[in-house]
């Protein structure tokens, strides 16, 4: 079983409220220091029967078309054997 | 002249967006079922409001890829009208046929009560045949209709005169507390480069009898009708 980590992020030019909704509630929970906050998602995708270049390009492959959207998302791959 | 409209799992305001095209409007329409890819003798297409699939994973995220977006898609590439209302609108940027995404509503609540919008362009399929300043009052229902592109992407959208609706005062004014969810340059609804695929947020479908309290949303419909008469 091959495991992939496909972390989806808005781009930095794009108001994440959710982000800052917790950053708000960082700083009124007496956190100091925090500077940002950024939310995002985070998928575990499990791969059976394929070789470890096929699952990565499957993997980034489902990120890029399905997972993440491009107009205001990123996203990062990460493959584990 | 017949109107589909299209059915995903999790659409809930197909019977309304129906409602309004046959027995408000007198045409004849028909449902198309998201597997279905036959959109032959079908005038004009409306992607209606819901949420297709859950919207689990984003907002029309995978009801893009239902079969019924391949015909939609070609349906559109050969001028046909198309009119996303609300989630049918999230889900034609999903499939590219137009710009922007949405995100959260700035406030992060689900707003649902009536909004003003601004007609910006007659020269649609949705606003055919109604005055440029025309404010429309009907209700948005989204958690997701902040209406997001780059700022150099929203400047040729402008010039392109592609902003078909903004969210403005009663009276038309462009105010921050009339843009309810916090859309970039208070657009509610866009165009695609043909101008014959239009999306908008608010809900026409649902302010289309003066019983339910407005029958603004009416004249998209009227509109659309003008439109395939015309042809």
């Amino acid at each position: 079983m091959i495991k992939a980590r496909v972390y989806v992020t808005l781009k930095k030019s794009v108001f994440d409220p959710q982000g800052k909704t917790i950053h708000d509630a960082l700083q009124s929970l007496g956190y100091r220091g925090v500077a940002d906050v950024r939310q995002g998602k985070f998928f575990e995708v499990a791969f059976e029967g394929l070789g470890g270049e096929e699952a990565r390009a499957a993997a980034e492959e489902i990120a890029r078309r399905v997972l993440s959207n491009p107009v205001i998302e990123g996203y990062r791959v990460e493959v584990e054997a | 002249m017949t109107v589909g409209v299209v059915v995903f799992p999790g659409s809930n305001s197909d019977h309304d967006a129906y409602h309004v095209l046959k027995h408000v409007c007198g045409q004849e329409a028909r449902f198309v079922w998201h597997k279905d890819t036959d959109l032959s003798g079908l005038d004009a297409v409306v992607l209606p409001g819901g949420f297709a699939y859950g919207d689990y994973l984003r907002t029309g995220a995978i009801a893009r890829f239902s079969p019924v977006m391949r015909a939609v898609g070609e349906f559109a590439e050969k001028g046909g009208p198309v009119l996303g209302i609300c989630n049918g609108f999230q889900v034609l940027q999903e499939a590219g046929l137009l710009p922007g995404a949405m995100l959260r509503n700035r406030g992060l609540k689900f707003l649902s009560q009536p909004v003003h919008i601004r007609v910006e362009r007659s020269d649609t399929p949705a606003t055919a045949g109604l005055h440029e300043g025309t404010v429309l009052t009907m209700p948005i229902a989204h958690g997701e209709g902040n209406f997001y592109l780059p700022d150099e992407e929203l400047d040729r959208l402008e010039g392109e005169g592609r902003v078909v609706f903004r969210y403005t005062t009663k009276e038309g004014h462009l105010e921050d507390a009339a843009n309810v969810n916090g859309s970039s340059r208070a657009i509610a609804g866009v165009c695609n480069p043909a101008r014959n695929v239009v999306g908008l947020m608010p809900h026409p479908e649902r302010a289309s009898e003066a019983e339910i309290g407005s029958a603004d949303g009416r004249q998209i419909f009227e509109a659309l009708v003008r439109v395939l008469q015309a042809v």
